[in-house]
């Protein structure tokens, strides 16, 4: 047993650490509140008008939409090939079904740079014009995975006998499938999609591969830092992408009953 | 071998005249890989039987189970129900139901959603549907609970709804998987009549698998004893159990005696063991052999003697204590002779010894 004074000294050491991590965060928060559009401590006011400037800029906004279009189409895409993947892996037995499994798995392993190299040079090789559907596989790569995890995970903590149970009562394929199978997993489908909605929103690497000349959200964000000029804006669009990626991965969270999907957005 | 438990049935509506047998199986074998799961069966169970498929696990019991359900296709042989071929037909198109070891009970599902499952996939009207389905739930006494997700239950409640969930839909044939196997005995015995009671109730034939010998001996009409996949015997608990065929049927069912005389493999029950003290003389036509008593254990209702006897062998009997038992377990360690009426002893098949040898201690079977 650890004794008193060491409780209090890992209490203390996680304290740090969590400071350590949500401080530069929090300091975000505050920005954007900032009268001033000079980043520095103490700030000079607080302020909403960095707010209505953000929701005025038609490039912020055009930005978002953009974001919101290819977040919702990889997460689309993602739902229907993850699911089916899990499916397949899960119902059937065949050699290398392993080594397929692991294959579905690395995009998310893999990072976003190659991911993004390789399919720069991939549409270039192809003739294909740099569009949002471009940026749409680009995120699919990785979305896909998540789904599949949190699907396939579900699928082999079901009980498997439950489907020979409908089946014994008369249930066809269809009518087992949409009654036992599909209720099963449902939250799992959802958490899953919650997940590669959220890594898709904040997605850079990839994006800046297979982006045209388009901007998303966090690109346009990466522009900005770069040229230094419209920083108050950031931070305001920086909050909003947080809230925006935090809400879906704790619901996810929620609906997988923690653990597991907390830790898949951390592999990346 | 077969022998008919029921000479009279309850009669079904309709049908040809000779009524068809509710389940046949013709030479049906199933392999897994080289490990062999049923080696080629036939069985032919009554319609309305109570009919038990007893065996260790690894016997083939279950895989057997799953073969008349259609979870499984046999790699040849035949499986009828009730007159028809459905060797090749799935599951869900079979008259078969199953009560799960594990219940297989629909997590997202109420207890009613659950019973009325099958009814509603064959699209049997709400309303019939619904006076079915509390029929069910009275006659496994869980009416109240018909609400209640399956989480919110207990194993014994549990498994009463596997039974109803499968009971409701009237099948031709039963199938049971050991469904008693995770409860704790005081409720296994209690299911167990109510499963006989139920079986009685609405004169569906059982297939029921199970391991337990009581429990097989307790509740059915016939029983079959399986060994690696194959039957070694088919008969009435009483039959089994007084006239074992072969040594595995002897030793599976009840304490078994086993003692090689003159070449002679044979089987004495306990219960059928008379121990006579020194002042003791046996009655007229008993076999009586010397031994000495090793162990005396004292079970309540009875108390059983281990004996070694001077051939060799060691010998179980057994003694209700009809009266005190005080005095029976002041032998332990004394000398005694064992008696038993030739009558009481049955001749196993010799299939195993070829040339028989004269009794003697190399012949000694331990249990």
């Amino acid at each position: 047993m650890e004794g008193r004074w060491t409780k209090l000294a890992l209490r203390i050491w996680a304290a740090l650490i969590l400071l350590f991590l949500f401080i530069p965060i929090l300091l975000i928060f505050f920005y954007a509140f900032n009268t001033s559009n000079i980043e520095s401590w103490p700030i000079a006011g607080l302020t909403f008008k960095w707010f209505t400037a953000t929701w005025n800029d038609s490039d912020v906004r055009s930005a978002l939409v953009l974001s919101l279009q290819a977040g919702l189409a990889a997460t689309a895409l993602a739902l229907v090939l993850g699911s089916c993947a899990a499916f397949a892996i899960h119902r059937t037995t065949f050699f290398g079904r392993d080594a397929v499994s692991l294959l579905f798995i690395l995009p998310l392993a893999l990072p976003g740079i190659i991911t993004g190299i390789a399919l720069n040079a991939f549409f270039n090789f192809g003739g294909i014009t740099f569009s949002i559907w471009t940026i749409v596989v680009g995120h699919a790569t990785f979305c896909i995975v998540v789904v599949y995890n949190n699907v396939l995970a579900r699928l082999r903590r079901t009980q498997g006998s439950l489907v020979e149970a409908a089946a014994d009562l008369g249930a066809n394929g269809f009518q087992t499938f949409k009654d036992i199978t599909l209720p099963l997993i449902s939250t799992s489908v959802v958490a899953g999609a919650m997940l590669a909605f959220a890594l898709s929103f904040d997605e850079v690497i990839v994006t800046t591969f297979t982006a045209g000349a388009q901007s998303t959200l966090p690109i346009w964000i990466f522009g900005q830092i770069r040229h230094g000029i419209l920083l108050p804006e950031v931070n305001v669009v920086v909050s909003f992408v947080i809230l925006v990626t935090i809400i879906p991965v704790l619901v996810a969270a929620r609906l997988t009953g923690g653990g597991g999907a907390a830790r898949v957005p951390a592999a990346r | 071998m077969a022998v008919k438990s029921k000479e009279a049935k309850p009669e079904a509506a309709g049908g040809q005249s000779p009524h068809p047998a509710a389940l046949r199986l013709h030479g049906v074998r199933k392999n897994y890989g080289h490990v062999v799961g049923v080696d080629g069966v036939d069985l032919t169970v009554d319609e309305g039987e109570f009919f038990t498929l007893l065996g260790p696990s690894g016997s083939g019991k279950t895989t057997l189970l799953r073969l008349i359900a259609g979870f499984e296709r046999p790699d040849a042989g035949r499986i009828e129900l009730g007159g028809r071929d459905v060797t090749s037909m799935p599951p869900h198109l079979r008259e078969t139901n199953t009560v799960f070891q594990d219940y297989a009970l629909f997590p997202h599902m109420t207890v009613g959603e659950n019973i009325g499952y099958g009814l509603r996939v064959k699209g049997v009207p709400a309303a019939e549907r619904r006076e079915r389905v509390e029929r069910a739930v009275r006659m496994v006494r869980l009416v109240g609970l018909d609400k209640r997700r399956p989480n919110q239950l207990s194993g014994g409640q549990r498994q009463r709804v596997a039974l109803a969930r499968a009971v409701v839909n009237e099948p031709e044939v039963l199938l049971l998987d050991e469904p008693l196997g995770a409860l704790d005995l005081k409720l296994r015995q209690e299911m167990q009549l109510e499963l006989k009671r139920i079986q009685k109730q609405v004169g569906i034939t059982f297939i029921y698998v199970t391991h337990d010998q009581e429990e097989a001996l307790t509740m059915s009409d016939r029983v079959a004893v399986m060994a690696n996949g194959r039957i070694e015997q088919i008969g009435p608990p009483l039959e089994l159990y007084e006239r074992p065929a072969t040594e595995f049927v002897a030793g599976f069912i009840g304490i078994s005696n086993l003692l090689t005389r003159d070449g002679i493999k044979f089987v004495v029950r306990p219960e059928k063991l008379h121990i006579l003290l020194e002042e003791d003389s046996p009655e007229p036509g008993m076999t009586v052999e010397p031994g000495v008593v090793e162990q005396v254990i004292y079970v309540g209702q009875s108390t059983r003697f281990n004996v070694r006897l001077d051939q060799g062998e060691p010998l179980v009997a057994v003694r209700q204590n009809t009266e005190a038992a005080d005095e029976a377990l002041q032998i332990g360690g004394r000398r005694i002779r064992l008696a038993w009426a030739p009558e009481h002893t049955y001749v196993l098949d010799q299939q195993q010894e070829p040339d028989a040898k004269p009794a003697s201690v190399e012949n000694t079977k331990e249990k």
